[in-house]
């Protein structure tokens, strides 16, 4: 089955390693938040970059699944399929 | 054969809205930056540890898309390091999650690699290796006022920590809760606000709940702390069990502001602010006022000081170094930095245009 892939803004991309796309490997569905779990298990501080240490998404960061925001969908237990893209994109905040 | 001197120089850290900015001087007067730091996160605490021979700067850096987390520097900012698993988290049975550092607070001399933080939500913690791990005091947590406590404009935070240089005591002030004390370093905790008005609740006496924005220890008389108050400018003499007024002189009651002296009996100042009603120095003049008798008298000190200034000085965007004489700074909402070298008689601008100041910290580092 084809990967599922998330794509990083620029500003994270050092945290990943410089790499701007992580995938992860997919028998069926899975959901955002075991994705997230997944693409992030070598890097740690991008993790807490996304989620706090209750595993909450941070109130500015979202994540699209197919053009959907998440928290429009079922949040992290949104489910994603194999070959879909995720977006992780930051909110358009501040002053 | 020519000796090395030892030299003395200055560190100032300035965390604003927008990120860190870093200057050392030699003496006080000239001073060469670096920064932004961490551009774009907002740096509300800081801390310069100047035990074990190095000088380590930990910055509270809050990003409002990436969260808080904590980072430090022992090259003054030329590398920063953060734990893999960060430095501060609550453990997974709060079901909490950490939004804001507002105070980091390196302990006495005597222990050395013990840091003190405090967060939103109110909270206290303890790092015993120098600031690179924080374990969350459970005995503050756990009290059961905390679901009383509340939370000032700024957030719900624990934002002064202090600790006695040699013994088991510790006292913490919150907005909003008050002051809690500790005779056992940390283990329990009972609010001490007997004094402390809270004229903004149904009681205005209460065991707690008082808006109290900043406490400092008389660093020559034990048992002595001051306070300022949201409306209120206190005194302790007895360890926090009673507190009396010493607002009197004063051309206001309410500021954010309480600093004291690094070694001199009764020396402490404030930056009054007009009122909650109306957060401006007094007429729009900014002036700091120190008192040397433990607040029966206040003096004005605006020498140096711009007239017409209507940003306040929030409550940690002031500190004194431990020089001598001792270096009062502090910083505006305006992003101007002010520093004085001979305890606030004379004020220079350090720095102007920077975002709102937050968090301004001083210390003096030896170096060849």
């Amino acid at each position: 089955m084809p990967d599922i892939t998330v794509v990083l803004p620029s500003v994270l991309q050092p945290l990943a390693g410089g790499q701007s796309v992580l995938t992860a490997p997919a028998d069926g569905p899975v959901t955002v938040g075991k994705l997230l779990d997944s693409v992030t298990s070598d890097f740690a501080v991008l993790a807490r970059r996304l989620r706090d240490e209750t595993g909450a998404l941070r109130r500015f960061v979202n994540v699209y699944v197919d053009g959907d925001e998440v928290r429009r969908l079922q949040g992290l237990d949104t489910e994603v399929a194999p070959g879909q893209e995720v977006l992780v994109i930051q909110s358009v905040a501040g002053g | 054969m020519v000796a090395m001197a030892t030299a003395e120089s200055f560190v100032l850290a300035i965390g604003t809205k927008k990120g860190l900015w870093l200057a050392t001087s030699p003496d006080r007067r000239q001073w060469s930056f670096t920064g932004p730091h961490f551009l774009m996160s907002e740096i509300p605490s800081i801390g310069i540890d100047t035990r074990d021979g190095r000088t380590r700067i930990m910055a509270g850096v809050r990003s409002e898309h990436w969260g808080p987390t904590v980072a430090h520097t022992d090259d003054l900012g030329a590398t920063w390091s953060e734990p893999e698993q960060g430095a501060i988290r609550f453990p997974e049975d709060t079901g909490a999650a950490v939004e804001r550092l507002w105070q980091i607070h390196p302990d006495a001399e005597s222990r050395p690699g013990v840091v003190w933080a405090g967060a939103q939500p109110i909270s206290v913690w303890k790092s015993t290796d120098g600031g690179e791990h924080f374990e969350l005091n459970r005995g503050l947590w756990d009290h059961p006022h905390r679901s009383e406590w509340g939370a000032g404009y700024g957030g719900a935070a624990a934002h002064s920590i202090v600790v006695h240089p040699a013994g088991e005591t510790v006292h913490v002030a919150m907005s909003t809760g008050g002051v809690y004390r500790s005779l056992d370093g940390g283990t329990s905790w009972e609010p001490r606000n007997r004094g402390i008005s809270a004229y903004f609740m149904p009681d205005p006496n209460p065991e707690f709940g008082q808006c109290v924005h900043k406490i400092a220890a008389d660093a020559a008389v034990e048992g002595r702390l001051y306070a300022q108050n949201h409306h209120g400018v206190y005194r302790t003499d007895d360890n926090a069990d009673t507190w009396n007024s010493i607002a009197e002189g004063l051309p206001a009651d309410f500021g954010f502001v309480m600093l004291t002296h690094p070694r001199r009996e009764g020396r402490a100042w404030v930056i009054p602010l007009k009122a909650d009603g109306e957060r401006i120095p007094p007429d729009g003049e900014l002036a700091v006022h120190r008192t040397d008798d433990a607040g029966s008298t206040w003096k004005r000190l605006d020498s140096g000081l711009p007239a017409g200034e209507y940003n306040s000085v929030l409550r940690d965007a002031a500190s004194v170094d431990t020089a001598e004489p001792a270096g009062v700074y502090f910083g505006t909402r305006g992003g101007t930095v002010y520093a004085s070298a001979d305890e606030g008689e004379t004020f220079q601008e350090v720095v102007s245009h920077l975002p709102d100041v937050l968090c301004v910290r001083a210390a003096v580092v030896t170096g060849a």
